[in-house]
């Protein structure tokens, strides 16, 4: 509502960006001049030259077939090609004692768990803020908002404190929630909720309330019309947002990297930060990149698929 | 139609008060029960940490309080505040005291809280209206009529987008590095053409602390590494507002160029008369959205630079995760903290103000 963010949302795109235009050929479109087609096709291209430069580096980097510690000389096509590199890090990413799948199974819990648990609540909570008038609806929607606004790191030291201070024994398990994945989940969850309650509230406004209104006529509950009406209409705004939290949880960094220090808890996006700067030590480019590209090509090709539904969430997502 | 009765039953007389008042309330217990999940959920982990954030930021909470039956952190009152604040505040030469102590600068080294939060406002100023600029030219070229291979370009320039901040920042770093990075690497192929030594281009784009331009901001050195990931968040930034500029510019009714032109109107005054004021009410909201995000780009800052070198390019998030990862002055993080809120208060409410008093336009 006050949310700039929201604002946004009401103007997205008709059609998918990168999908536009099925007919667009026309008869104006023959008329551009030969002289002035050619210097916008310049144009063009170098900024999908921009666009391609780190992209088609690091696709070089992984596929070089000379396992050389660092690249030695510019280029963005490699001299021949060979999967070494991804053989490396599916073997044995980093030092530490973990292999890639386990890796990505701890992120794959992490983000499925906090996609699907603040999905969950998030939906309840943006159908009641959505649908019905309560005492205190305007001052909890107010609270959920401040939070929206915060970025993730600004809780970090009292949820690290507090998590720090909860030891779990149940039956043979034992551990701290600090130094847990499900530490970090509720960690990250805290910042994801209030972000998918706004963001579904947002969708939910839009669904008529005429097929409500028409439904209660016959005598559904609200539980009813929530189930068989809102639930199913919503589906899109669900795999959505559902996405956006589990896109955020992917890559998610600044949590893990505080709370974890067993590397069989570790995920990806630390694994990533391993491998690169300070504390790459010696691990060689060409299996950072194949790290790098394996741990964004899910999420990317994904995002490809849902993009023309996510343009307004988008914005929001990214402020976490 | 006749029987409807909003579902009471008609022997709603002869009915329990206590009933009547279950019946009554139906409405509302089905609203408090769909919120209950989400009101304890986030009472326990956001809200009750928050409060918690604001009492740690009242005591000296370190290491030595984190074990479960450790110690209790001593109460310092507003201490913490004082020590983040400088003892004093240098405008135009002229020197304020102020009940700042600095303690902060001396524990951590090269840590000033003005620098800090100016910096971020730099480079907040710094990256928003190129992001715009550039999408909007963009946005524009995609658009000419004719062009050929819009979707081919289209599908391209998508690409930053859907690419995880992560791995962005990270693979940028490398593409930074001194010795191996692309970009030194490609400086010094194209010099090699005009026959200038490959050792000028070993350029330390993140370690290099002399400012290369003097001049600008004084009081806020902007390294070459600030340049770095001016340049890294440009190439992240552009699309998406290329994206809603693209929306906005499909948006406007082709009849407007076509009465414009009958009229005589030049292509420059058509642009500047009907794209620019129709693109506006879409550019702004997706501005202040970007000042947020660009103010919190925690991402670009800490895998780039690290803030480095000698903290200069630390912006506020990064300098409070600073604070409790390696400087583990978890009181004192908490402090910081909460002077975020308060800034980022101020920066949502007037990012609120502008995008709401520009959401409407007059042609």
């Amino acid at each position: 509502m006050s949310n700039p963010a929201q604002i946004l949302k009401t103007q997205p795109p008709k059609v998918a960006f990168w999908r536009k235009g099925p007919k667009e050929v026309s008869e104006e479109e023959r008329h551009l001049p030969l002289g002035k087609q050619l210097l916008l096709q310049l144009l063009c291209l170098f900024v999908a030259f921009t666009v391609m430069f780190p992209i088609l580096w690091v696709v070089s980097l992984s596929l070089d077939p000379r396992d050389i510690a660092r690249p030695d000389k510019f280029r963005l096509i490699p001299p021949g090609a060979s999967l070494k590199a991804y053989q490396r890090v599916l073997d044995k990413p980093t030092a530490n004692p973990v292999t890639f799948t386990e890796l990505a199974l701890n992120q794959f819990k992490l983000a499925g768990g906090t996609a699907v648990f603040s999905i969950f609540i998030g939906l309840l909570a943006a159908y009641s803020f959505s649908r019905f008038e309560f005492k205190g609806r305007k001052a909890l929607m107010l609270g959920v908002v401040t939070v929206l606004m915060l970025p993730s790191i600004a809780t970090i030291a009292p949820l690290f404190v507090l998590l720090n201070g909860i030891n779990v024994v149940w039956g043979d398990l034992s551990f701290n929630m600090r130094n847990s994945l499900i530490g970090v989940g509720i960690a990250v969850a805290a910042g994801q909720l209030p972000f998918s309650i706004w963001n579904l509230k947002g969708y939910l406004d839009t669904i008529p309330r005429e097929l409500e209104e028409a439904a209660r006529i016959d005598g559904a509950s609200p539980n009813q019309m929530f189930l068989r009406i809102v639930l199913p209409l919503a589906m899109p705004a669900i795999a959505v947002t559902g996405f956006l939290v589990f896109n955020t949880a992917w890559t998610e960094f600044v949590m893990s990297w505080q709370f974890l220090t067993n590397p069989k808890d570790f995920t990806l996006a630390m694994s990533l930060w391993n491998m690169t700067g300070t504390y790459s030590g010696d691990t060689p480019w060409s299996a950072f990149a194949a790290m790098a590209l394996m741990v964004a090509a899910p999420v990317a090709a994904v995002y490809l698929l849902l993009q023309k539904y996510i343009v307004g969430g988008l914005t929001l997502g990214s402020v976490k | 139609m006749a029987t409807m009765t909003n579902g009471m039953p008609p022997m709603m007389k002869e009915e329990r008060p206590v009933n009547a008042w279950w019946r009554r309330t139906s409405y509302t217990r089905a609203a408090y029960s769909y919120l209950i999940p989400a009101a304890i959920v986030m009472a326990l982990i956001t809200f009750y940490p928050m409060l918690y954030q604001v009492w740690m930021s009242f005591t000296d909470f370190g290491i030595a309080n984190l074990r479960r039956g450790s110690v209790a952190p001593n109460y310092v009152g507003i201490q913490n505040y004082l020590d983040i604040l400088p003892d004093k505040i240098s405008i135009a030469g002229i020197e304020i005291d102020t009940p700042g102590t600095g303690k902060l600068g001396a524990k951590v080294q090269n840590f000033v809280f003005l620098r800090v939060l100016g910096f971020n406002l730099v480079w907040t100023i710094a990256n928003v209206p190129i992001h715009i600029v550039l999408g909007v030219l963009i946005a524009l070229l995609l658009n000419t009529p004719g062009l050929w291979g819009k979707r081919i370009y289209r599908a391209i320039y998508i690409l930053p987008i859907v690419l995880p901040w992560l791995v962005v920042a990270t693979v940028w770093r490398n593409m930074f590095d001194q010795d191996n990075g692309s970009i030194n690497l490609m400086l010094a192929s194209i010099g090699n053409l005009f026959n200038i030594p490959p050792e000028v281009f070993r350029i330390r784009w993140m370690e290099n602390i002399y400012p290369p331009v003097k001049w600008l901001l004084p009081g806020i050195p902007l390294p070459l590494s600030f340049y770095a990931m001016l340049l890294t968040n440009i190439w992240m930034g552009w699309p998406f507002n290329t994206i809603i500029a693209t929306g906005a510019l499909q948006s406007i009714p082709k009849d407007l160029y076509e009465a414009a032109s009958i009229d005589g109107a030049s292509g420059r005054q058509q642009f500047f008369s009907i794209t620019v004021p129709l693109l506006r009410p879409a550019m702004i909201p997706a501005a202040m959205v970007g000042t947020i995000i660009t103010f919190n780009l925690f991402n670009a800052i800490y895998f780039m630079s690290g803030g480095g070198p000698l903290r200069m390019t630390q912006i506020m998030v990064t300098t409070a995760y600073d604070l409790v990862n390696a400087q583990r002055l978890y009181g004192m993080a908490a402090a910081f903290c909460v002077i975020i809120f308060f800034v980022l208060l101020v920066l949502t409410l007037i990012t609120n103000r502008v995008t709401q008093a520009t959401e409407r336009y007059d042609v």
